[in-house]
C-alpha cells in the first residue's frame, strides 16, 4: 500500500517544468489559465479562431491553384514597378512587407513603453504603428486599382486561370480588412494612452492585448508574401 | 483580476528581431528577384517564412514567456489543419489528373 502511493506520487516527479505546469494548470479544476488575464486569454481564442479562417482561406487557393488547367499568372510580373526604366519583380509587394514589419517592431516598442509607464511614447509609437497600418492599405487600395485596370476581376483574369482573380480578391481583401479594423483599433487605444486611461487604471495591458492582434496580422501577410507572391 | 506585472523585456531585443525580420524579408525578395526556381525556391521561401513567423509569435507576441497551458492551447488546435492541407494535396492532384485526362489539355 504504501509502497504502490510512492509510485503514484512519484510519477509526476518525471514529468519536468513545462509538461508539469501544463498537466497541472489543465486537471487542477479551476481556471485552466491562472496567472494569464481574461483579456489576453479571450484574444488569443480570437486569434486561434482568425487562424483557421486564414488557413482555410489559403487551403482553399492551395486547392484550386493545383487542379486549374490554365497557367497562372507569374506574380513577379503582375506587381512589378518600373524605375527608372528597370523593372523590378514585385517591389510593390516588397516596400508593403517592410512596411508592415516596421510597424510590428513600432507595436512592440508602444507596449514596452507602456509597461514602463512612459505614456507619451507609448502614445507616439502607436501613431506611428497607425499610420504604417494606413499606408499599407493605400498601397493596398493601388495595387487594387492596378489589377482591375488590367481587367482582374473575381471571376475572371487576361492573364491565366480566372481563379487568380478570386484568389487574389479574398485573400488580400480579407487581410486588407483586418488592416483596417487594426489601424481603428489602435487608434482607439492611442486616445485612450494619450488621456491616461492606463495609467488610472495602473495597467497597460490593453496595449499589449492590441499588440497581439497587430502582430497576428503581421503574421497572417508573412504567409501570404510566402504562398501567394512568392511561390 | 491578479495584479499583473506585464511582459518587461529590454528594448535592444525587440530591435534585433526588427533587424532580422527586415534580414529574412530581403531574403525572401532576393529569392524572387534572382528566379531561383524548383525545389531550392520552395525551400528558402518557406524556410524564412517559418523563421519569420517564430520570431513573431516567440517574442513580438511574447508567447516564449506564457504559460505552458495558452501555449498549448493555442498550438494543438492547428495541427488539424495540416490534416486537412494533406487531403487536399491529394484530392488536388488526382482532380488534376482527371481533368487533364477528359478536358485535354
Amino acid at each position: 500500500m504504501v509502497e504502490r502511493r510512492l509510485e503514484e506520487n512519484a510519477q509526476p516527479e518525471t514529468l519536468s517544468g513545462e509538461w508539469r505546469s501544463l498537466v497541472n494548470d489543465w486537471s487542477a479544476d479551476r481556471e485552466a489559465f491562472p496567472k494569464v488575464s481574461w483579456n489576453k486569454t479571450m484574444m488569443w481564442i480570437f486569434l486561434l479562431s482568425d487562424v483557421f479562417v486564414f488557413t482555410l482561406l489559403l487551403v482553399g487557393y492551395m486547392a484550386v491553384r493545383l487542379t486549374t488547367q490554365e497557367a497562372w499568372p507569374d506574380t513577379g510580373e503582375v506587381f512589378a514597378l518600373t524605375i527608372m526604366g528597370h523593372d523590378f519583380p514585385l517591389l510593390l509587394i516588397a516596400i508593403m512587407t517592410f512596411i508592415l514589419i516596421t510597424s510590428s517592431g513600432t507595436m512592440a516598442m508602444a507596449v514596452n513603453f507602456g509597461y514602463r509607464r512612459n505614456r507619451k511614447m507609448a502614445a507616439l509609437f502607436l501613431l506611428f504603428t497607425v499610420l504604417l497600418g494606413a499606408s499599407f492599405v493605400g498601397m493596398q487600395a493601388y495595387e487594387w486599382t492596378d489589377l482591375i485596370q488590367k481587367g482582374v476581376r473575381p471571376w475572371e483574369n487576361p492573364m491565366g486561370a480566372p481563379q487568380f482573380g478570386a484568389v487574389f480578391f479574398m485573400i488580400t481583401g480579407f487581410h486588407g480588412l483586418h488592416v483596417s479594423i487594426g489601424v481603428i483599433y489602435l487608434l482607439t487605444v492611442a486616445i485612450k494612452v494619450l488621456k491616461g486611461d492606463y495609467d488610472r487604471r495602473g495597467n497597460y495591458e490593453p496595449v499589449e492585448v492590441a499588440g497581439l492582434y497587430w502582430h497576428f496580422v503581421d503574421l497572417v501577410w508573412v504567409f501570404i508574401f510566402a504562398f501567394f507572391y512568392l511561390l | 483580476m491578479a495584479e499583473t506585472q506585464g511582459q518587461q523585456h529590454p528594448i535592444g531585443l525587440y530591435l534585433q528581431v526588427w533587424g532580422w525580420l527586415f534580414v529574412l524579408s530581403f531574403f525572401s525578395y532576393l529569392v524572387d528577384y534572382n528566379e531561383v526556381e524548383g525545389f531550392l525556391r520552395w525551400f528558402l521561401v518557406i524556410l524564412f517564412m517559418m523563421l519569420k513567423a517564430w520570431l513573431i509569435i516567440a517574442v513580438f507576441m511574447h508567447m516564449q514567456w506564457e504559460r505552458a497551458s495558452l501555449r498549448y492551447a493555442v498550438f494543438a488546435p492547428p495541427i488539424v489543419l495540416l490534416i486537412l492541407i494533406f487531403f487536399l494535396v491529394a484530392e488536388g492532384g488526382y482532380i488534376s489528373l482527371l481533368r487533364s485526362l477528359y478536358f485535354g489539355q
